[in-house]
């Protein structure tokens, strides 16, 4: 059997595979963090807790009142944006004036709060949710084979994301966006009402954890703790792609995903924290992150 | 655009202005009016409540109290966004130019609020320095060409008051021409100005009345036609 530096081919695309499938969740849930900081200069920490509502959402839906994945993937991101909404309105908008300090600790109680809710709810094994059916099954490439289920996630989080940057770098929409990031006084001086949009961004922002929570519960199980395994890696994905920056957010994500598969396949031992190495490394050398810009 | 039939009415009326940035008191009972079609400059020494008194208008003051009215209408109590929506337009001071923005999404960032406003081509023609410039990042073009965008991008949103904050401030004396040259065309046109300025000198060659203000309080009217009987008390305001 013919190998790639002596691993077989199968083993190694499939290790990649698995790097593409977790690079989709960092690209989408660091895209939604870099968007969150860029507009209210809050470190998100009920990120990894918002993506785990996600999938609940989609879990309770499909189990409680028998609405299947499609339309979970439509009401559960609308129900986490909804959540994040009122966080923002009843809780957040209070502390912009004070340090980035006060924001991270809000959320990362907020966090707390709802994991424990769940843990309280559901217990911490996790709940099994089934592949769509009509992603079920998968293709043989030749050199590896394709789940159907893993190809549709990596598909859709590449349109979310591709989205997402034209709507922020392309359209006007995204240059109010951009405009009040940089100086939101001026921007609501030209009678733009700022404080909703930024309400706003807070929900699409968290909408897109909730979207990315609907995506991994067929592949992951549906627990309490599955955000709180996974937000840790993403906030080291967005140092170091780059505080708010959209691109940065994006492709880093995608980039650490595959890293951390090619990781396991030469050197498996350092798969965990091959990340968090890339991150020291970028902060001594880049301290603004990759493509961030110093201020 | 402005009817100049109504050309002596009232546009902005300031009475008894008071506003705070925290717990400093930093206006202290500022009245002031503004009619329309007119050019009213606020003149006096940094730290005298020029600026202040902007941003009062805007609502982008901690807290003010007393009344400004714009055509009748209240602005203090207003929400901040719903101020320009009645046809203000802001060039603030160091002119604001986005830097995540090319020129032409600086151009067409503030929203229409009004019918009547210029043109894009209409603009051009006020301000050929920006013509061809659009994918340029905001703050490539010069300070002069920032100036003039920030003057620009509020011509078309159909705002018929303008607040000019120190367009001047640190430009070269030829560009400070081709700026008065576009305010005087800008009157013309019936816009309605208020304008902070320390350059009195170019205040004079475009105000139809100027304010002094000391302190957070207006001290003096001078109309531009007495100015020159007023120089003597005017250097000892500004201390020139």
């Amino acid at each position: 059997m013919p190998t790639i530096f002596g691993i077989p081919p199968q083993a190694l695309f499939g290790q990649l595979l698995l790097g593409l499938i977790n690079g989709s969740f960092y690209a989408l849930l660091s895209l939604g963090l870099a968007v969150i900081f860029g507009m209210l200069n809050v470190i998100n920490f009920a990120h990894g807790a918002l993506y785990m509502l996600g999938a609940f959402v989609a879990w309770l839906l499909m189990t409680q009142v028998g609405i299947g994945y499609w339309w979970a993937l439509l009401l559960a991101p609308l129900a986490v944006g909804a959540v994040g909404v009122l966080l923002e309105k009843s809780l957040l908008s209070r502390l912009y004036k004070l340090d980035h300090l006060y924001g991270l600790l809000l959320t990362f109680g907020i966090a707390l709060m709802i994991e424990g809710l769940f843990r309280h709810l559901y217990g911490v094994s996790g709940q099994p949710y089934p592949i769509p059916r009509e992603l079920a099954g998968g293709q043989n490439l030749g050199f590896m084979f394709l789940p159907n289920y893993r190809g549709w996630v990596v598909a859709a989080s590449l349109v979310v994301c591709l989205a997402t940057w034209y709507a922020i770098e392309r359209t006007q929409l995204g240059a109010y966006l951009r405009a009040a990031t940089e100086n939101p006084v001026l921007v609501q001086a030209f009678g733009i009402n700022v404080p909703r949009m930024v309400t706003l961004t807070y929900g699409f922002g968290v909408a897109l954890a909730g979207l990315a929570g609907v995506l991994a519960a067929p592949i992951y199980q549906v627990s309490p703790l599955m955000g709180s395994n996974l937000i840790i890696v993403v906030f080291a994905v967005v140092v170091i792609g780059g505080m708010g920056s959209i691109l940065g957010a994006v492709l880093t994500g995608y980039g650490l995903g595959l890293l951390e598969g090619l990781t396991k396949v030469f050197y498996p031992e350092a798969s965990n924290i091959v990340v968090f190495v890339i991150m020291a490394v970028v902060l001594m050398i880049k301290p603004a992150g990759l493509f961030g810009r110093e201020k | 655009m402005p009817d100049a039939s109504h050309s002596r009415s009232a546009m902005l009326e300031i009475a008894d202005l008071h506003a705070f940035y925290g717990e400093s008191h930093v206006l202290h009972g500022v009245s002031l009016t503004v009619r329309q079609g007119e050019v009213v400059t606020l003149l006096g020494r940094n730290g005298a409540g020029k600026t202040t008194t902007m941003r009062s208008i805007m609502g982008i003051v901690g807290k003010r109290t007393g009344s400004i009215e714009f055509q009748g209408q209240q602005l203090i109590g207003m929400a901040q966004h719903k101020i320009p929506r009645l046809g203000i337009g802001y060039v603030p001071e160091e002119r604001g130019i986005f830097a995540s923005l090319s020129v032409d999404e600086n151009l067409t960032l503030p929203p229409v609020v009004k019918e009547g406003g210029m043109t894009v081509p209409q603009i051009y023609e006020l301000f050929p320095n920006l013509q061809g410039r659009g994918s340029t990042q905001g703050t490539r073009l010069s300070g002069g060409e920032q100036q003039m965008l920030a003057i620009a991008r509020i011509l078309r949103t159909g705002a018929d008051l303008i607040l000019l904050d120190e367009p001047t401030e640190g430009l070269a004396p030829v560009i400070i021409e081709q700026i008065g040259v576009a305010v005087r065309k800008l009157k013309q046109r019936g816009f309605t100005i208020l304008l902070v300025e320390q350059n009195f000198r170019f205040a004079a060659t475009i105000a139809d009345r100027h304010y002094v203000m000391e302190e957070g309080q207006v001290v003096d009217m001078i109309p531009n036609d007495q100015l020159a009987q007023n120089m003597e008390k005017l250097h000892e305001y500004l201390g020139v």
